[in-house]
């Protein structure tokens, strides 16, 4: 992998993890067995007379018998914008399955954890404002799809930027992120059509690619050399049985991924792209704003023009603070997905106010306020992203993903980790994000710092503060000190470039 | 030429073979014969090596296998038939078509990828389609609307019951946006909850009358989301031919058996229930989850579905109800919990209910209804949920508001927009291009489907389509009442026939309806003549 990390596990780590994924299934079969004994098991009470149960034991046993264990350190509610500090509600704590209570109590954390990379999720002095004089204008909702009686003023504004801050023909907008891969994929790929999607892409690319009806083939995760494999491949058989020739290859691709912090190798790719014929299809969900020097993404970031990005989405709801997504291509396409979206002609339009606060949004990104402010944030982030990673290196915590990345997963491997790290940490006031199996594959469970403009520097050293005390505590030094060095060295030296 | 060659060579050759080996055994036999051994003594010596071979091998002979076998020569055979053994292991699988085929070589490969050329992304416009826009509304969704800068009656807007608009709900939002900004900034499981969305989830599920619900940031994916969650492989769905495209793509995601019965028709139902039933019992298969999927209203014809046929039917052959309630909200039943209440049902007699904050309630998003652990298991497994940003605080706000709204003037509201359904329904009726889809049953749907009359062929949908969009065009341009055309994906699964969908309020005035019916009128006659 590359980045600064590793998915390794050592290799005590790795049998220690087995064994505590082993101690949770004995302990969760015998506790099956004995409630099955003493109150003859859930499904005698719950499921109804000749019908199956809604789940059947062995499809929740996961949720049952672990998640329940520990999920407290999720799906914590929060009172407060989700700037860069955050008040998270005190719940009761975990007792059986039950239903955590609220205590009515709250405690202010550091937010580690939103996407909120250039800061726009709490008031702001030029958004906010706007977004209200839309609320009084347009109201909050339409109650009408975009294709009749959803669409404003503000909407055919917002889509007009988008196609511009991108450098592509059109855009059209969707009310949800989640939603423009779901129901948008579906139309690009018919029958015939090949998708190429890469191993580690989010469900709702999986989600949009399954309702195609297209074929899927998955390349290693960001492995151009794969990529060109699978290409050929394909093109070489054509259509499994028929033999026929594909019709059209689609590459799907994230500019960054969630998980893994990592950015895409969007020059190779570009460059086999092109040497095959295919589409590109770049989900820009967590790059957008955040990378590159006018926050346009990771094509900026890594020099390539968004002309050879056939398909550029990526969604509002991280960098600006809102919600919803878009698609930008050629006007041809754009206008046909208008005539035949499913997101265009059924879903409510997205939120006027929501519309605007991307407008503005892009506007400070810009610089069309008249400040610096924009620049200011994303040049903020990307120091806050390159200092908070280069500390966690030399700490020697296993920091996944490249540098000026905001997403930093950090790996814990043991899942045993995941629920003792959280609550020490929200204890110390950090809110912070831990994801194991089956998020991710068995061994590499993962703690996740998403790092922010809003964040200042004193907030960033207090959170290293608290991973100084939790490196020794959770005996998570998994990066010795000679990799640190060399991937910080490498850091600098790239910094001394861009500068000359 | 070398092949015909090779065989006439391979040919002689067996004959010379089968030939010599039936020479030496007439040879053989000619010397057990007394005269031929004292004729030629080469035929006596061969006649003495023949009897001593055969005493070799004959039972108390030296290469007998009694003998064999006494001198642990099994040893051998099964030693040579354990390295035989290990050998067919250590060969890979038998492949058909394997020995037959070469591998491409790399500049064969090259040369197909440079030959290969692709469609073009987006398949190519029609003239309509390229020149379509969408109207553009640039004031709030009420009773009237500015519309590409001229006011208008609206007629499109799935506001039923005017709660898009009201100041009350606007001041929640602006506090909301004041407290909490815009967007959420995560999902649910990472620091996406805040508490707005906890209260309207409680809200729901008292309003509702279940004992939880789950919210969804956008209606178009709590259907996909919520199907797929429970069915699987082994599952079945029956769904209604008419539901929405969010209910067919999360049928299709769940990766169930879908089976599709006709619009509406019990029998039809009826006849799939039974024939399931006895495909089950010949197969013994063990039993599964079984879902019937519909729709309170359904959005693309605007009746309703039959449930008071339909329940009958779900208890006998037992099978989970799932009743999309997203257009029947705040609609239909005495208090506005949509069909389940309109046709006297309680909520704990169905499964599972869905339903869409986004059209009565004046809001944007979804939301599932049931007993805890319906809801519970999608906080785990609704993808929507899941892997989604929440749903911005605004909006969660918003409806809260509605809800309190629903449950203060839903007496008045709920009345009204049924009465104003069926005036409309009636007097629809008097244009005599349109017909009005949906029979006396569907008279409360403010979803009002008027599809053209007669109605085209299939492959004419498209001409129909483009004759409404006319009358749409000419109806908000020239009379000032906006309606919708009823545009369909290509997506769907069956294309329904060409209509105008118009959305009757409890804003509306009986003027308003009258006008309206009046200007579309005029429209179709201007238009389809």
């Amino acid at each position: 992998m590359a980045g600064t990390g590793t998915l390794t596990p050592p290799l005590f780590v790795a049998m220690a993890s087995y064994a505590s994924w082993l101690v949770l299934f004995l302990f969760g079969h015998m506790r099956d067995f004995y409630r099955k004994k003493i109150w003859g098991g859930r499904a005698a009470k719950k499921a109804k007379e000749g019908y199956a149960a809604i789940r059947q034991d062995y499809e929740d046993f996961y949720t049952r018998r672990m998640y329940y264990r520990i999920h407290d350190t999720f799906n914590r509610p929060i009172c407060s914008a989700p700037d860069s500090w955050i008040d998270v509600m005190e719940r009761t704590p975990v007792d059986g399955q039950k239903p955590l209570q609220l205590t009515g109590g709250s405690q202010r954390c550091l937010n580690l954890g939103s996407y909120n990379y250039l800061g726009f999720a709490a008031q702001d002095p030029y958004c906010t404002p706007r977004v209200e004089g839309v609320l009084d204008q347009l109201g909050w909702a339409s109650a009408a799809p975009r294709s009749d009686g959803g669409t404003t003023p503000r909407h055919a504004e917002l889509e007009r930027l988008v196609a511009e801050f991108l450098g592509k023909e059109a855009a059209i907008t969707c009310g949800m992120g989640f939603a423009t891969n779901s129901a948008f994929i579906p139309l690009l790929a018919g029958k015939g059509t090949l998708i190429v999607s890469d191993a580690l892409n989010h469900a709702s690319i999986v989600a949009g690619v399954r309702g195609a009806g297209a074929r899927v083939k998955v390349f290693d995760h960001n492995d151009p050399a794969h990529l060109e494999a699978v290409l050929r491949t394909a093109i070489a058989e054509g259509q499994p049985r028929t033999s026929r020739p594909w019709k059209k290859i689609i590459v799907i691709i994230e500019g960054i991924y969630s998980m893994e912090g990592e950015l895409a190798r969007l020059p190779e790719i570009v460059a086999i792209k092109k040497k095959y014929k295919a589409y590109l299809y770049l989900d820009e969900a967590h790059s957008v704003g955040a990378l590159g020097a006018g926050g346009r993404g990771v094509c900026e970031q890594l020099g390539v023009d968004t002309a050879d990005v056939d398909v550029m989405m990526g969604t509002f709801t991280k960098s600006f603070g809102s919600c919803g997504g878009y698609i930008a291509g050629s006007a041809e396409l754009v206008q046909y997905l208008r005539c035949q979206c499913p997101a265009h002609l059924y879903a409510s339009a997205m939120s006027p106010p929501a519309v605007e606060m991307v407008i503005s949004a892009l506007h400070v990104i810009q610089g069309a306020d008249g400040s610096t402010r924009g620049q200011d944030k994303i040049r903020q982030l990307r120091d806050n992203a390159n200092y908070f990673r280069r500390r966690l290196l030399e700490l020697g915590y296993n920091v996944l993903g490249d540098w000026d990345s905001p997403v930093m997963p950090i790996m814990l491997f043991n899942p045993a980790k995941l629920p003792g790290i959280s609550r020490y940490m929200l204890h110390r006031g950090l809110a912070i994000v831990v994801v194991g199996f089956p998020a991710t594959p068995l061994l590499t469970a993962r703690m996740r710092v998403c790092i922010s403009a809003s964040h200042s520097r004193q907030d960033l050293d207090y959170a290293l503060e608290v991973f100084a005390d939790v490196v020794q505590r959770c005996h998570l030094k998994y990066c010795d000190e000679s990799t640190a060095a060399r991937h910080i060295k490498a850091f600098q030296a790239r910094q001394l470039l861009v500068q000359a | 030429m070398a092949r015909s060659l090779g065989r006439g060579l391979s040919g002689a050759l067996m004959w010379t073979i089968t030939h010599s080996i039936l020479a030496a055994g007439a040879v053989l036999a000619l010397s057990f014969l007394d005269p031929a051994r004292q004729a030629s003594p080469h035929l006596a010596a061969l006649h003495s090596a023949a009897l001593d071979g055969w005493h070799l091998v004959a039972p108390g002979g030296a290469w007998h296998p009694t003998a064999f076998i006494e001198h642990k020569g099994h040893l051998v055979v099964e030693g040579f038939l354990l390295l035989a053994i290990s050998y067919l292991l250590l060969q890979g699988t038998f492949r058909p078509g394997q020995l037959e085929q070469e591998a491409l070589t790399p500049k064969e490969v090259d040369e197909l990828c440079e030959e290969w050329e692709p469609e073009p992304l987006a398949p190519p416009l029609t003239d309509a389609q390229r020149a379509w826009r969408e109207p553009i509304v640039s004031s709030e969704a009420g009773r009237e609307v500015t519309v590409n800068g001229r006011k208008a009656l609206n007629f499109a807007s799935l506001n039923f019951l005017g709660i898009a608009g009201s100041p009350e709900v606007r001041e929640a939002c602006r506090a909301t946006i004041h407290k909490y900004g815009v967007g959420s900034c995560g999902p649910r499981g990472f620091y996406g909850t805040i508490d707005v969305h906890l209260q309207l989830e409680e809200r729901l599920a008292r309003f509702m009358g279940t004992e939880e619900a789950i919210l969804y940031s956008y209606d178009l994916s709590t259907l996909p989301s919520i199907l797929p969650a429970f069915a699987s492989k082994k599952d079945l769905i029956l769904c209604d031919e008419g539901v929405n495209y969010a209910i067919q793509n999360g049928a299709h995601l769940s990766r169930a058996k879908v089976l599709f019965f006709k619009h509406n028709d019990m029998a039809d139902l009826q006849r799939l229930l039974a024939a399931q039933e006895e495909a089950d019992r010949q197969h013994r298969k063990p039993l599964n989850r079984r879902f019937i999927v519909v729709e309170g209203i359904y959005a693309n014809s605007g009746d309703l579905a039959p449930l008071d046929q339909l329940m009958p039917l779900k208890e006998k052959y037992r099978y989970r109800l799932v009743v999309d309630e997203s257009m029947a909200l705040g609609v239909l039943g005495r208090r506005g919990r949509g069909a389940v209440e309109h046709f006297g049902y309680g909520a704990e007699q169905v499964e599972i209910v869905a339903g869409s904050i986004g059209n009565a309630l004046g809001s944007i998003g979804g939301f599932c209804a049931g007993d805890r652990e319906i809801v519970d298991h999608q906080r785990l497994s609704g993808l929507g949920y899941c892997f989604s940003a929440s749903l911005p605080p605004f909006l969660a706000t918003a409806g809260v508001c509605a809800l309190d709204h629903l449950e203060q003037r839903g007496g008045e509201l709920i009345p009204a927009v049924q009465r104003n359904a069926r005036t409309f329904r009636e007097l629809a009726a008097g244009i005599p291009q349109l017909q009005v889809v949906g029979g006396e049953a569907a008279a409360v749907s403010p979803v009002i489907h008027l599809a053209l009359h007669p109605q085209p062929a299939p492959e004419e949908y498209d001409a129909g389509d483009a004759a409404l969009q006319l009358v749409v065009e000419d109806c908000l341009s020239r009379e000032g009442v906006m309606v919708a055309l009823a545009r369909y994906s290509k997506l769907e699964r069956r294309r329904p026939p060409p209509s105008l969908r118009v959305a009757v309020t409890a804003e509306h005035t009986a003027a308003d309806l009258r006008k309206a019916v009046a200007a579309l009128k005029a429209s179709c006659k201007r238009v389809l003549g």
